[in-house]
């Protein structure tokens, strides 16, 4: 079901933690919100949850109000960033919680409990507890317990701050097939730009207790409405006002006039992608991002004085 | 002395940090281990000294000739009055706090209200105040010439000189332990599992019940258990309270207290080894129910 957030206003004290926020999210999309701490993206998540109350606006969810509805009535399946597992309960008394509260027969719990462990890989856990789960197990069990009410949305909330990089990689991968399997609207909140765009088919980038930009991922690195979603989205040179992806650094193989002259401060291997560090003649200091084949075509050397271009180079109005 | 001792333990580590260069490597070692004997020499003794000799004594005396004085005190009926008097003010009581208790530290650690830090303050007043005046404030309020003495006479209703009176003056005594135990590991237990209920559609006592309840579990039984303890052995303000009539509203550590000042001390001793008997069998009680149903989460 389709989720609208109207014009969603939200102090904390004298901290505006969101400020006049209004989101569309489309039915059965994958959405992020992403921004820095402090953004209101975890606000505004909770807020649609019903884990909050808005100061003033409106959450609508699926066409009807919800503005008033209390969390356990507004159908919501929600992840917590440290998953909030029922540590007292097995695994399948987890998963099967929500069954259980609404009085469903054995069986069906049974069932169903079975099934979701079964998509969420956890097969043979079942009778485990929390503290003998690893944290992306965890992570699939609090999964599998909210969409064990079948619920209208899914809300995720920093779902894969607290883990390991590899495995952060294969659950980002793996929910992204599930939602092509489930197709439940789904928002996440995330601060890591990279997890944003390799998992969100549409991003909402936050800031302040603001918007900034709204757009699929390739939008917002392409296209940037401003110099916040430029640097936040992707790797940026700042060069005065004017902002240059390093990958847009085109190293020269010989002088025609057209560049200018830089000093490699630093060349770094990270495998097919090379980073060149330069110094300007004005002692600013940029990178290049070139392929590894690029580099060795051009033998960089550190130490190395060469000729570099800035390609239409990106100034934001103030 | 004790000053001395403290001196000498906080210069040990310097000074066998100086001798280590030269002599031999295991000095500093040899420091650490004495430390650590003497430190638990030090609360052993102080242990002993304070409470397992005097106890000791009490249960050395109440043997000392034999079963058949013992199973005569025990079998008088003013003691078995008293024994299950005490019983019953335990059973009322205890219960009542467990409840306000838990009702308690939810109100102060979720919560938010003005004037929660008086809320607190109050909780913890019978701590403060000793159980005499206590005690005293109750004959005041609930006694015949009291504030609301006319009113219950009037009903009725006999509070002081009767058991109502010393279930309240007991519930008054022990108040804070649950409340005081429940709120720290309420506030560990967070909020983030609650909320999770919520959003699976549990209402609010279903998430009590299922969540909150089973997450903070340890904190009531220690709360309860410090409770049951002290409600079983509070003296100062059931004695006033209850008027001390033998084989009425005398309860067990009044029963001792009685015995012990007309001279019969089997019967006060005999008498305290149950009391002490009853906090043993609380303490171990609570021991295996924590082991049991630990072991269930964990394992």
């Amino acid at each position: 079901m389709a989720i609208e957030a109207r014009n969603v206003s939200k102090h904390f004290g004298d901290f505006a933690a969101l400020d006049d926020v209004s989101v569309t999210v489309a039915d059965g999309a994958l959405m992020a919100l992403l921004g820095p701490s402090g953004s209101g993206k975890s606000t505004l998540l909770r807020i649609i949850a019903g884990l909050e109350s808005p100061d003033t606006g409106d959450v609508v969810i699926g066409g009807d109000s919800v503005t008033d509805t209390p969390a356990r009535k507004r159908g919501v399946g929600f992840v917590f960033q440290h998953y909030a597992p029922f540590k007292h309960m097995t695994v399948f008394n987890n998963v099967a919680f929500g069954l259980s509260v609404r009085k469903r027969p054995k069986a069906e719990i049974e069932g169903r409990v079975k099934e979701l462990l079964g998509l969420v890989r956890l097969d043979g856990l079942a009778e485990r507890y929390p503290s003998q789960l690893s944290g992306g197990q965890l992570q699939r069990m609090a999964l599998a317990r909210a969409l064990a009410v079948q619920p209208k949305v899914l809300l995720l909330d920093e779902p894969f701050g607290a883990l390991d990089a590899q495995v952060r990689g294969e659950l980002r991968e793996w929910l992204r097939r599930l939602h092509e399997e489930i197709h439940v609207t789904t928002i996440f909140v995330t601060h890591d730009q990279e997890e944003a765009m390799e998992v969100a088919e549409q991003i909402v980038v936050m800031n302040a207790g603001k918007i900034e930009q709204t757009g699929t991922p390739r939008e917002l690195y392409e296209s940037p409405s401003n110099e916040f979603v430029m640097s936040f989205i992707g790797p940026v040179n700042r060069i005065g006002d004017a902002f240059v992806r390093p990958h847009d650094v085109q190293i020269l193989a010989g002088d025609d006039g057209s560049g200018i002259e830089a000093l490699i401060k630093r060349v770094v291997h990270l495998g097919f992608e090379v980073r060149v560090e330069l110094t300007l003649p004005d002692g600013r200091e940029i990178w290049a991002q070139v392929t590894r084949d690029e580099a060795q075509e051009l033998e960089l050397r550190e130490g190395q004085i060469l000729t570099v271009r800035l390609p239409q180079p990106r100034v934001f109005a103030a | 002395m004790s000053s001395s001792a403290s001196g000498s333990l906080a210069l040990s580590p310097a000074s066998a940090g100086q001798a280590a260069p030269r002599r031999s490597g295991s000095n500093p070692e040899r420091a650490v281990r004495a430390r650590k004997y003497g430190v638990r020499t030090i609360a052993l003794g102080y242990l002993a000294l304070l409470l397992l000799a005097p106890v000791a004594m009490i249960f050395y005396r109440t043997f000392e000739h034999g079963m058949t004085p013992v199973w005569n005190a025990i079998s008088e009926p003013n003691a078995q009055h008293a024994f299950w008097l005490s019983l019953e003010i335990v059973a009322i009581s205890v219960p009542l706090n467990t409840i306000f208790g838990i009702g308690m530290a939810l109100l102060l650690e979720r919560g938010r209200f003005k004037g929660k830090w008086l809320l607190g303050l109050l909780i913890d007043l019978p701590f403060a105040i000793s159980p005499v005046v206590i005690g005293l404030a109750l004959v005041l309020a609930y006694g015949k010439t009291g504030w609301l003495g006319d009113w219950l006479a009037e009903n009725g209703i006999q509070v002081i000189f009767s058991v109502p009176g010393m279930v309240l003056a007991t519930a008054i005594v022990s108040l804070p332990f649950v409340a005081r135990e429940t709120i720290p590991v309420l506030r560990e237990l967070g909020t983030d599992a609650e909320q999770a209920a919520s959003t699976l559609g549990a209402s609010g006592w279903q998430t009590f019940w299922r969540i909150t309840l089973p997450g903070i579990r340890w904190g009531v039984v220690y709360g309860v258990v410090l409770t049951t303890a002290r409600a079983l052995g509070e003296f100062g303000a059931v004695s006033i309270v209850s008027g001390r009539i033998e084989g009425e509203t005398q309860t067990l550590p009044l029963f001792v207290q009685a015995r012990f000042e007309n001279f019969d001390v089997t019967g006060a001793y005999t008498a305290a080894v149950v009391l002490a008997l009853l906090a043993f069998a609380t303490l171990i009680l609570m021991n295996l129910l924590t082991r049991r149903t630990r072991a269930d989460t964990v394992a």
